[in-house]
């Protein structure tokens, strides 16, 4: 059966993974993807990630940050989403580069891991940094250890790993005059912005993952459209990865805000009915 | 009963104060009395002239016959026998261009052509029982439909009908296409696209939503294991103006705009998720239908102010001049032979003004209109909280990713036999906008008739 929760498990505070029943996702996804839900009827579409996806269930990790992302978090097991739709988006290029390092900060760890799979599985050396903002949010770090040839984590607080930010572990790799052929980097979009920043002063190629407010997520809205290198492009049928050298930042940024305001008033009106949400 | 000087009977609206409050019809439909009064003006012209203005060639004489004595079944089964969706096209089709332009009644002084759409809604309307549908016997061959537009479901209908396995793959959670998260409820209500949609589905037809073909499942896939495939996904991405500031916060492209409000019912935000904008000031650039839409959704969701700018004037604009009439009685502004040329955002980037040009009409163009040229120095800035670009749309570059192999024309849209629908593709066939571009729901219909013979013609071999 389609868009089913098969398991729910929380992997930190207001981060949770569900495992969703979803037959083409688990038929033709590729690492990069990404899917749209719809959790009810008077619900909002919202893009995640395809963290994995296999047979019997397709991978989901999700942060609670407003209306919907905290009522998928009270959603049970056996429960069904409504709507389902993916996987969606360009998949990752993957290829042999030479060295590669993949960084990943807060939610953002989530879906580094198929990407760095995928470079792994195609012979690339791969170092891999994650940051949060404290011990407890590192997510994923058993198998993204796995994965890389060389995890480096850092905490804001210093929790765990050094403490700092991704940006200055990448640094310090280029101080130390490692070569490095391509970086990936996924994160909140100030933390992308500032690691394409290094890229281009080092020229070298770094593909972000870019999330703008999607409605349809399937190329027929245009809520999506970013600036790459001067030209309008969609997110969600031309990207969502594209080479963060080349996108205006700004811009992106004051988008993601356009609703804030209604954002708010949604979270508010939410927690009035179903109480304290802190626990989540 | 409502009679008007040059003997069209009116038809009865909500009032504009009023329905500027709500998303209800904003027309309100023929009584019988209205209907068979309307009909009685018909001349019956032996020369049938008001047919060769539709597009799908309706016996429009013996349908209108039928209503003035009353016979309300066997004038539905005329126009069912040549359109499947008569509640639809009785409401949204061009009929000023169409049927009601060729219409005899033009050429006789002070009167008005019949109002055939209006009596084609009426009997659309009606909670008629026709007898069942003869579904042939069932046949061991599959088709896949792919879009569940006008096209799309035409296509289907008739394939049923015909005894074949039918499947619709449709991206979004709904059937209707355009007339779903496109045309507003005020103009055609979701209940007249639900009810054609469960007859679709009462005639054995399966649907798949929330699959985007050529992205969650491949193109090839379903021609592998479907004996034919017909293409009816539309024109449906959005075209922008491209100019300076296009990314602002609050301009949206109209398909944006409609699809928060129709399909995911952001009007009764915060009680739906999803949100949009209410400002004061909106700009809705284009004067074609989808304008007028928009422009009047936008006085729904309480904007004070709506303008509709546009580049040529008020004789080249493509909207029906029926919802060009229900625009201005609900207040909306025009700004005739206006060009934006940019769009200037405040510090947070969000839409505070548009820098404007005066244009003057020159020389016809290829479409035989005058031809909008800007004025030098007629520069002048309009203030605006929110803009909606409403310039076109045109094929999603799935249709290029996606669909690999299919020959496209010039315009990125499939290639196909005028008459069949025929693709490069052997047993692939498209119709309706994704061929023709932007056009009207009658011409997707046609499009589907015809592919569904074609389809038959080719499977049946
Ligand atoms: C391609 C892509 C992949 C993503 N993958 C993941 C993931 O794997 N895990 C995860 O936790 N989050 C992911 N996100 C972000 C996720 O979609 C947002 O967190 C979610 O939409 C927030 O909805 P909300 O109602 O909970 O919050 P809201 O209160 O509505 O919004 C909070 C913030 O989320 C963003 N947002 C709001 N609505 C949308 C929308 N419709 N589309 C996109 N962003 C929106 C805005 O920037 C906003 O400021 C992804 C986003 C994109 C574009
Ligand atoms: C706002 C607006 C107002 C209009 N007003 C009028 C009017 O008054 N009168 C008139 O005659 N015409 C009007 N039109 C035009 C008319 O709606 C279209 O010409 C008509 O709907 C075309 O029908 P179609 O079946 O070709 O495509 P559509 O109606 O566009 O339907 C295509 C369907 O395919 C689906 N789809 C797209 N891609 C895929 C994919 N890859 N896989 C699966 N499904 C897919 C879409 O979700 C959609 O449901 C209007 C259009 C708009 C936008
Ligand atoms: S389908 Fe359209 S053009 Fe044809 S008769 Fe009806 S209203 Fe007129
Ligand atoms: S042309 Fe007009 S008056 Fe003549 S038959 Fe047709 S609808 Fe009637
Ligand atoms: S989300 Fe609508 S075009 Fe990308």
């Amino acid at each position: 059966m389609n868009n089913k929760i098969i398991s729910k498990n929380k992997l930190a505070s207001k981060i949770y993974e569900f495992h969703i029943e979803h037959d083409t996702i688990s038929k033709f996804y590729q690492a990069g993807q990404f899917a749209i839900i719809r959790i009810s009827e008077n619900g909002e579409r919202i893009p995640l990630t395809i963290v994995e996806a296999k047979t019997d269930y397709s991978r989901f990790i999700v942060k609670c940050i407003g209306k919907t992302t905290y009522k998928l978090a009270l959603m049970k097991e056996g429960a069904e989403l409504l709507e389902v739709v993916g996987p969606l988006g360009n998949p990752t290029e993957v290829d042999y580069f030479g060295n590669v390092v993949v960084i990943g900060g807060g939610i953002g760890i989530a879906p580094i891991l198929p990407v760095a799979r995928a470079l792994k599985d195609k012979g690339n050396s791969l170092t891999v940094i994650i940051g949060a903002v404290t011990s407890e949010q590192i997510i994923l770090e058993d198998e993204l250890g796995k994965t890389a040839d060389n995890l480096i984590i850092t905490t804001d607080d210093g929790t765990a790993g050094e403490k700092g930010l991704v940006t200055e572990r990448l640094e310090e790799l280029i101080t130390n005059n490692k070569k490095i052929d391509r970086i990936w980097a996924i994160g909140p979009t100030v933390m992308m912005k500032f690691v394409s920043a290094i890229a281009k002063r080092e020229e070298i190629p770094c593909m972000v993952s870019l999330n703008p407010i999607m409605v349809d997520g399937t190329g027929m809205c245009g809520a999506c459209r970013v600036e790459i290198n001067g030209e309008m492009k969609f997110t969600c049928v031309d990207g969502p990865e594209f080479d963060g050298r080349f996108v205006n930042w700004n811009e992106l940024i004051k988008r993601q805000h356009q609703y804030k305001e209604e954002e708010e008033k949604a979270l508010e009106n939410f927690k009035k009915e179903v109480g304290d949400l802190s626990w989540l | 009963m409502a009679l008007n000087h040059d003997g069209r009977t009116k038809m009865r609206e909500q009032d504009p104060q009023e329905r500027i409050k709500n998303f209800d019809e904003v027309a309100l439909g023929y009584t019988e009395e209205e209907a068979i009064r309307e009909a009685k003006r018909c001349m019956q012209c032996k020369t049938r002239n008001c047919m060769s203005g539709c597009p799908v060639g309706i016996d429009i004489p013996g349908m209108i016959r039928e209503i003035s004595k009353g016979n309300f079944k066997e004038a539905l089964m005329i126009l069912k026998s040549q359109n499947n969706l008569p509640a639809i096209s009785g409401r949204v089709c061009p009929q000023e261009t169409q049927c009601e332009k060729t219409c005899l009644l033009n050429n006789v002084k002070g009167k008005k052509p019949i109002a055939i759409g209006r009596l084609e809604r009426f009997l659309g309307d009606l909670n008629i029982e026709l007898d069942e549908p003869v579904i042939e016997e069932k046949k061991d061959k599959k088709v896949a439909v792919i879009g569940a537009g006008p096209a799309g479901l035409t296509v289907s209908s008739d394939l049923a009908k015909m005894g074949y396995d039918v499947t619709v793959y449709e991206a979004f959670n709904k059937a209707g296409g355009v007339l779903v998260y496109g045309i507003p409820n005020f103009r055609l209500p979701k209940d007249v696209v639900g009810r054609e949609v469960n007859y679709v589905e009462s005639l054995g037809v399966k649907f798949v939503y929330n699959q985007v073909v050529g992205r969650t499942i491949p193109f090839d896939y379903l021609r592998e294991r479907y004996d034919a495939v017909f293409i009816g996904i539309g024109a449906g991405a959005p075209r922008f103006l491209g100019i300076e500031g296009s990314n602002c916060n609050n301009i949206y492209s109209a398909s944006e705009f409609l699809t928060r409000v129709n399909l995911l019912g952001a009007n009764e935000f915060p009680v739906c998720d999803t949100p949009i904008k209410i400002l004061d000031k909106v700009a809705v650039i284009g004067a074609g239908n989808v304008s007028m839409d928009s422009a009047r959704v936008a006085k729904r969701l309480g904007a004070r102010n709506v303008m509709i700018v546009y580049r040529r004037s008020e004789e080249q604009m493509p909207a029906r001049y029926e919802e060009y009439q229900h625009a201005i009685e609900e207040g909306i502004e025009f700004h005739w032979l206006t060009q934006p040329l940019k769009y200037v955002g405040d510090i947070n980037n969000n839409v505070k003004s548009m820098k404007c040009i005066k244009m003057k009409l020159g020389e016809p163009d290829d479409s035989g209109r005058r031809r909008p040229l800007p004025i030098e120095g007629s520069e002048f800035t309009l203030n605006v909280g929110m803009v909606i670009e409403a310039i076109g749309q045109k094929a999603n570059s799935v249709l290029e990713t996606g669909f690999k192999g299919l020959k496209l024309n010039r315009w990125s849209c499939i290639e196909t036999d005028k008459n069949t629908g025929k693709t490069n593709i052997e047993g692939v066939y498209a119709g309706g906008d994704i061929v023709t571009g932007s056009a009207t729901v009658i011409e997707a219909m046609g499009a589907g008739k015809r592919a569904a013979k074609a389809i038959h013609e080719y499977l049946d071999d």
